[in-house]
C-alpha cells in the first residue's frame, strides 16, 4: 500500500498505491504491533484526505488486496476478547460512536457514571425488602407474625410502581437519546423537502448525503432537533406504478413508512384542497399495514405562496374527513420558516421527546426489563388488593425481581432466605 | 471373612435416606444389602416427630410419585395431620403430620424387611473396600466383608458425631448410640473437603407433668389428609391434638444466666447451625427485643406420655434446661425425660458430588442425607431415593438419572448441594424454587411417576392407580372443554346463582373457571355433572387457573436451558477474564459451574459477568455442551 516499512507506533507520511501501482492518495500511515494495539492484534491505521470518492478508492486499493470490512463493532468485539477492555469499557466504546448529539454523550456519561444503575438498584433492594415479607409468609406460616400486614406491602409496592413509572419516563427519553428516531418523509420532488430539512434541523446543520444506488433509492439526512437525533428517510412516493425499478423503490418506500416512528406527509399547500391531493395519505394509510393516524403529520408547504395562517389547521378545517382516524394537519413555509417552530415541537411532542429533564441514556434491553418489572408490579398489586393466593402476588414480585436482576445483577434464593433470617426471629 | 454372596448395591445407614436408598434401589431390580448398626432403630426419628411441613412436604410427595416409603409410613404413623397454608396457593399449601415414633418405625421396618431383593444385616461398618479408584464392598466391625459395585453411604450425624450439653461433651451419634469413628477416619483419608455442622434437639418432657388446661389446642384438620396417593384416611391411627404454649420473659432470664455455660457463647462448637432452626438460647440473644416465643407441644406418641416441646432446642447445661422448662407456662411442674443436646459431625463438601450423588473420588460411592450437608427427614430421604435410583442404574450400566429444578423439588435440592454446597445444615423451603408455581403438592405424581415408571422404580401397583388419576383428569378436563355457555339460557342463571358471576356474552366454561371466584365444583354443580373426587376436580382448576402462570415460566425455563447448553470448560481460567470482580473469580474458580446456566445461580453473578463468561467460554475453546449437560438440553 505504501511500499514502505513502518516504523512501529510512528506517524509515517506516505502516497498510497493501489494495486496498480497507481496513487491513491496521499497521507499518513501507523502501524501498532499486537498487543500494544487498541485491539490487542497487529493493527495498521491510513489517514486519508477525506472526500467519499476518494476514499471508496482507498478502501478498494486495500479490499483488492485481501482485507474486508470490519462488521459494525467488531475492533471493539476484538478488543473485548482479547482482554485489552472490559465489558463496561466496551460499552462506553459504543455509546460513545453512537451518541450522535451532544445531549445523548452527556446522557452516556451520566449512565457510564452509574446514575441509572443506581437508580435500578433502589428499586430493586426495595423490591427484595418486600419478598423478605411474601416469601416469610409462606415458608413460616407457624410464626406469630402477620407478614403481609408488617410489611405494609401493598402501601409499599404502590410506592415502588410509582418509582418505576417515573424511571421508566426519563429512561425512554435515554433511548431517544440515544438511538434517535426515524421520521419518513413523504411527497412529491417539487414540494420543498430539502428547504424543509434545513430548517428544521435550526442552528445544527443537516447532513445530507446520498447513498449510492438506483435513482429509486432512498435519501436519508440526519438532523438534530434539539438534542434529538432524527434520520429522516425520503421516500420516493407510494403510488403503485408500472415500472419494476418503481414497483421496488415504493416497496421499499412502504417498509420504510411502516418502520418509522412518525411519517411527515408533504404536500404542497396551493394543491391540499384538491381531490387528488388526498389520494397520497388515504394511499398511505391503504398500503401501510399498521400505521396509526398518531405516527402522521400531514404538512402543508408554501403558505408563503397562498397567505394561508401557518401552524396546526383546526380540526373542522381538516382533510381527509373520509379517513377514520384523520392526521393532524400543519401548515408551514419551508422558504420563510413560518410554522416551522411549531412543526418541531409537534415532532418532538409525538415521540414522546422533552429536552428537558433527561436523565439517562439506556439500552433498549434496559427499557424492556424496566417494562416487564412495572408489568410484574402492577399485576401484583392487583392480585393483592383482590386478595388472590399469596403464592401468585410472590411470582409476580419475583418476575419484577428477575427482570430488574438483567440490570443490576440477581439475587439468590439463598440471600433472600438469609435476610428473611436476619429480619425475624423465625424457627421453632 | 468374604461374605459369600456378592450384591450390586450396599446402603449404609438405615435412617430415612437409606431406607429409601435401598428400598429404591431394590425395587429397580438390584440386589440390594441394608447395613445397620441396629435394626430396632430402622427409620428411627431422631429429632422431632413429624413428617412434612413447608418444602419439605413436596419432597415426600415427590418421594412418593417415585414409589418411596416415607409418604405411606406418615399415613400409617401420623396421629395429627395439618394442611398449612391453605388459603395462600396450590403451590405453597403443605401437609404436616406429627407421627407415632413407634408406629413409624414400625412402618418402615415393615416396609423394607418386605421389600423383593432387599436384605438387612446388623452389624457397623468400620471401613471401605477400595480398588483402584473405585469402591469394591464394605468392611464391618467383625472383619466381614461383603462387595457390592456400588456403595450408598448414609451415616446421619454418626460420622465423628460430638454431643454437647452444657459444657460437657461426649461422643456419639444419636442420644444412646455410639458414633462411627473408625468409618470418620477412613473417609477423612481420601481427598474429600470436609466440614462441621451442629444441630440440635429440645429435652423431652413426661406427659404426665403437664398441665394442658393452660395451653392453646391445635387441633388436627378434619377430614385429615393423606401424604401418599395411595393412601387412604381410614389407615390412620387415632388423631390427637398439639397445644401450643411460650417462653416468658422469666425464662429469657434463665437462658441468660445460663449463658456463660453454653457451648454455642462459650466457643466450644465449631459447626455452624442451622439459622432458621436457632436454639432457644439463639433466639433470645439474637432478638433480644422478643419477650416471647412460640412452643409447640406435640406428642411423640399414642402409647407413651412424652412430649416434644418445639422450639425450646438448647444445649444448655441440664440444671438450666430444667429450670427454663418449669418457667414455661404449662410445664411449672415439668419431668424432663432427655435432656436436650447440641451435636456436631462431619459432612462432605456435598460439592464434590455429582448429580447422581456418586462422589467424584470414588467411582461406585454414593452420599446421601445429613453426611451432605442437609437437615430433615425429608431432604435426606429425597437424597436417599436418588442415589438409590442411581446405585442401581449405574450397576446396571445405565446413565445417571436426576430431576431438574423446574421439575422436582428433589431437583432444586440436587443443584443447590452439587452447585452451590452449603455453610449450614441445608434445609428446604419453597422460596428456593424459582418454579414454585408448578412443582406442587398436587401435581408430584404427575410431574414423576411417568419418568419414576420408566425408571423401573414405580412398581405396576402405584402405576395403574396414578393412571386412572390421569385418565379421570383428562377427561373431565375434555368434557368441559366443550361445553359454551350463552347468556340469558337456564344453565347461565345457575351459574350466577352459584357463582355470582354475570354473562354477557357466550362464554367457555374453561375460561370462566380461569376467573379467581368461580370454583370447580359449582360449575360441576351448576352444570348437572357428577361430583368428582377432590383431587381429580382440583386439579383441573389448578391447572386451568395457573395456565398463564406456567406458560410464562415455561418461556424463563426455555431460556435457563438454552445456557444449559452452554458449557463451561473444566479448565476455565477465570482470573483471566478481565472486568469479573475478584469475588466472583473466586466463586467461579471453587464452584467451577459446568455450564452457563449454573454460573448464573451464583450469588452476586451479574448480567455484565455472564456475558463475559459466555463470550470467553466460546474464546477458550468451550461453548460445545458437555454431555452430562448436553443430555439435559
Amino acid at each position: 500500500m505504501t511500499g514502505k516499512v513502518l516504523a512501529p507506533r510512528h506517524a509515517t507520511y506516505t502516497r498510497f498505491i493501489d494495486a496498480g501501482g497507481e496513487s491513491v492518495d496521499a497521507g499518513i500511515a501507523l502501524y501498532f504491533p499486537g498487543p500494544r494495539s487498541f485491539t490487542g492484534e497487529d493493527v495498521v491505521e491510513l489517514q486519508g484526505h477525506g472526500g467519499p470518492v476518494v476514499m471508496q478508492m482507498l478502501l478498494d486499493a486495500v479490499l483488492v488486496r485481501g482485507a474486508r470490512l470490519a462488521r459494525p463493532g467488531e475492533f471493539t468485539e476484538r478488543a473485548f476478547l482479547n482482554g485489552k477492555l472490559d465489558l463496561a469499557q466496551a460499552e462506553a466504546v459504543a455509546d460513545l460512536i453512537s451518541s450522535a448529539s451532544a445531549a445523548a454523550a452527556r446522557g452516556a456519561m451520566r449512565s457510564l457514571e452509574g446514575a441509572f444503575s443506581a437508580v435500578v438498584h433502589r428499586i430493586d433492594q426495595d423490591i427484595l425488602g418486600l419478598r423478605i415479607f411474601v416469601e416469610a409468609a409462606m415458608d413460616f406460616p407457624d410464626e406469630a407474625v402477620e407478614f403481609l400486614e408488617e410489611g405494609q406491602v401493598h402501601a409499599r409496592l404502590t410506592e415502588i410502581a410509582e418509582q418505576l413509572r417515573r424511571l421508566l419516563a426519563e429512561t425512554r427519553q435515554g433511548v431517544l437519546l440515544r438511538d434517535g428516531i426515524v421520521v419518513a418523509l413523504v411527497g412529491a420532488p417539487n414540494v420543498g423537502k430539502s428547504s424543509l430539512l434545513n430548517h428544521l434541523a435550526g442552528q445544527e446543520r443537516a447532513i445530507v448525503s446520498d447513498i449510492p444506488g438506483t435513482t429509486r433509492d432512498l435519501i436519508m439526512a440526519d438532523l438534530i432537533i434539539d438534542g434529538l437525533p432524527i434520520q429522516v428517510v425520503d421516500t420516493a412516493g407510494l403510488r403503485e406504478s408500472a415500472d419494476p425499478i418503481e414497483q421496488e423503490g415504493v416497496r421499499r418506500a412502504r417498509e420504510q413508512a411502516g418502520k418509522a416512528d412518525l411519517v411527515l406527509v408533504l404536500e404542497d399547500d396551493r394543491s391540499a384542497g384538491n381531490p387528488e391531493a388526498s389520494e397520497l395519505l388515504a394511499t398511505l394509510f391503504a398500503s401501510v399495514p399498521g400505521i396509526e393516524a398518531r405516527r402522521v403529520l400531514r404538512v402543508l408547504n408554501k403558505v408563503d405562496l397562498t397567505g394561508h395562517q401557518p401552524g396546526v389547521v383546526p380540526a373542522a378545517q381538516r382533510l381527509a374527513a373520509d379517513l377514520p382516524a384523520p392526521p393532524l394537519e400543519i401548515r408551514i413555509s419551508a422558504r420563510t420558516g413560518a410554522g416551522v417552530t411549531t412543526l418541531r415541537e409537534l415532532i418532538k411532542d409525538r415521540v414522546g421527546y422533552a429536552a428537558e429533564g433527561t436523565t439517562f441514556t439506556a439500552r433498549r434491553r434496559h427499557l424492556d426489563a424496566l417494562h416487564t418489572g412495572l408489568a410484574a408490579v402492577v399485576a401484583g398489586l392487583e392480585l393483592l388488593r383482590t386478595a388472590a393466593p399469596a403464592e401468585l402476588a410472590a411470582e409476580e414480585l419475583r418476575a419484577a425481581h428477575l427482570a430488574l436482576g438483567q440490570i443490576v445483577g440477581t439475587v439468590s434464593a439463598d440471600e433472600l432466605l438469609g435476610e428473611i433470617f436476619s429480619a425475624f426471629c423465625i424457627g421453632k | 471373612m468374604d461374605y459369600p454372596q456378592t450384591f450390586d448395591v450396599i446402603v449404609i445407614g438405615a435412617g430415612h435416606a437409606g431406607c429409601e436408598a435401598a428400598a429404591a434401589a431394590a425395587r429397580m431390580g438390584a440386589e440390594t444389602l441394608l447395613l445397620t448398626q441396629s435394626i430396632e432403630t430402622i427409620g428411627q426419628m431422631s429429632c422431632n416427630p413429624a413428617i412434612g411441613g413447608i418444602g419439605k412436604s413436596h419432597l415426600v410427595r415427590e418421594i412418593d410419585a417415585l414409589d418411596g416409603i416415607m409418604a405411606r409410613a406418615a399415613d400409617l404413623a401420623g396421629i395429627h395431620f395439618r394442611v398449612l397454608n391453605a388459603s395462600k396457593g396450590p403451590a405453597v399449601r403443605a401437609t404436616r403430620a406429627q407421627a407415632d415414633r413407634a408406629l413409624y418405625r414400625q412402618a418402615v421396618r415393615g416396609m423394607v424387611e418386605q421389600q423383593p431383593h432387599l436384605s438387612v444385616f446388623q452389624q457397623a461398618v468400620v471401613d471401605l473396600l477400595v480398588e483402584g479408584d473405585r469402591v469394591a464392598g464394605v468392611q464391618t466391625q467383625m472383619g466381614l466383608k461383603f462387595r457390592a459395585r456400588a456403595i450408598v453411604l448414609t451415616t446421619g450425624t454418626f460420622l465423628g458425631g460430638l454431643i454437647h450439653i452444657g459444657l460437657e461433651q461426649h461422643q456419639g451419634g444419636r442420644a444412646g448410640d455410639p458414633p462411627s469413628n473408625a468409618l470418620a477416619e477412613r473417609l477423612r483419608a481420601l481427598p474429600f473437603r470436609v466440614g462441621r455442622l451442629k444441630t440440635g434437639t429440645p429435652p423431652r418432657i413426661d406427659g404426665r407433668s403437664v398441665d394442658f388446661s393452660v395451653m392453646e389446642v391445635q387441633p388436627g384438620d378434619e377430614p385429615t389428609p393423606c401424604l401418599s396417593l395411595l393412601g387412604d384416611p381410614a389407615e390412620h391411627p387415632r388423631q390427637v391434638p398439639c397445644h401450643i404454649t411460650s417462653t416468658n420473659e422469666q425464662t429469657h432470664e434463665i437462658i441468660r444466666g445460663g449463658l456463660d455455660r453454653s457451648p454455642l457463647y462459650s466457643g466450644v462448637i465449631e459447626g455452624a447451625g442451622p439459622r432458621y432452626c436457632p436454639s432457644i438460647e439463639d433466639k433470645v440473644v439474637r432478638f433480644a427485643e422478643r419477650n416471647r416465643h412460640q412452643v409447640f407441644v406435640e406428642p411423640e406418641g399414642l402409647d407413651t406420655p412424652e412430649l416434644y416441646p418445639n422450639g425450646i432446642s438448647t444445649s444448655l447445661p441440664f440444671d438450666i434446661q430444667l429450670a427454663l422448662v418449669r418457667s414455661i407456662r404449662g410445664f411449672e411442674r415439668a419431668h424432663i425425660t432427655r435432656p436436650g443436646y447440641a451435636i456436631e459431625y462431619d459432612y462432605f463438601d456435598p460439592r464434590d458430588l455429582q448429580y447422581s450423588l456418586e462422589t467424584r473420588v470414588l467411582e461406585g460411592l454414593f452420599f446421601a442425607g445429613q453426611i451432605n450437608g442437609t437437615t430433615g427427614y425429608e431432604e435426606a430421604a429425597a437424597q436417599g431415593l436418588l442415589a438409590g435410583i442411581n446405585a442401581a442404574r449405574k450397576v446396571a450400566g445405565q446413565s445417571p438419572w436426576w430431576p431438574e429444578r423446574d421439575q422436582a423439588y428433589i431437583g432444586v435440592l440436587v443443584d443447590d448441594l452439587v452447585t452451590l454446597g452449603t455453610n449450614e445444615p441445608y434445609r428446604m423451603f419453597t422460596s428456593r424454587a424459582e418454579y414454585r408455581l408448578r412443582l406442587r403438592e398436587d401435581n408430584a405424581d404427575l410431574r414423576l411417576t411417568a419418568v419414576g415408571r420408566q425408571l423401573g422404580v414405580v412398581g405396576s401397583g402405584r402405576a395403574s392407580v396414578f393412571a386412572d388419576k390421569v385418565a379421570a383428569v383428562g377427561a373431565l378436563r375434555d368434557q368441559l372443554a366443550g361445553i359454551i355457555v350463552q347468556p340469558g339460557t337456564d344453565l347461565a342463571a345457575r351459574i350466577t346463582a352459584l357463582t355470582g358471576e354475570q354473562l354477557a356474552r357466550d362464554v367457555a366454561v374453561l375460561a370462566l373457571l380461569k376467573r379467581p371466584n368461580v370454583a370447580i365444583d359449582r360449575l360441576i354443580e351448576a352444570l348437572g355433572m357428577a361430583k368428582q373426587p377432590q383431587i381429580i376436580a382440583e386439579q383441573v382448576e389448578i391447572e386451568v387457573k395457573y395456565e398463564g402462570y406456567i406458560k410464562r415460566q415455561d418461556e424463563e425455563i426455555a431460556r435457563v436451558r438454552r445456557h444449559a447448553t452452554i458449557a463451561m470448560p473444566v479448565d476455565f481460567n477465570y482470573n483471566a477474564v478481565d472486568g469479573l470482580s475478584n469475588e466472583l473469580r473466586q466463586k467461579l474458580s471453587e464452584i467451577r459451574p459446568e455450564s452457563l446456566a449454573r454460573a448464573a445461580r451464583i450469588p452476586g453473578m451479574t448480567p455484565a459477568a455472564l456475558s463475559l463468561l459466555l463470550v470467553h467460554a466460546r474464546k477458550q475453546g468451550g461453548g460445545e455442551a458437555r454431555p452430562e449437560v448436553a443430555r439435559r438440553a
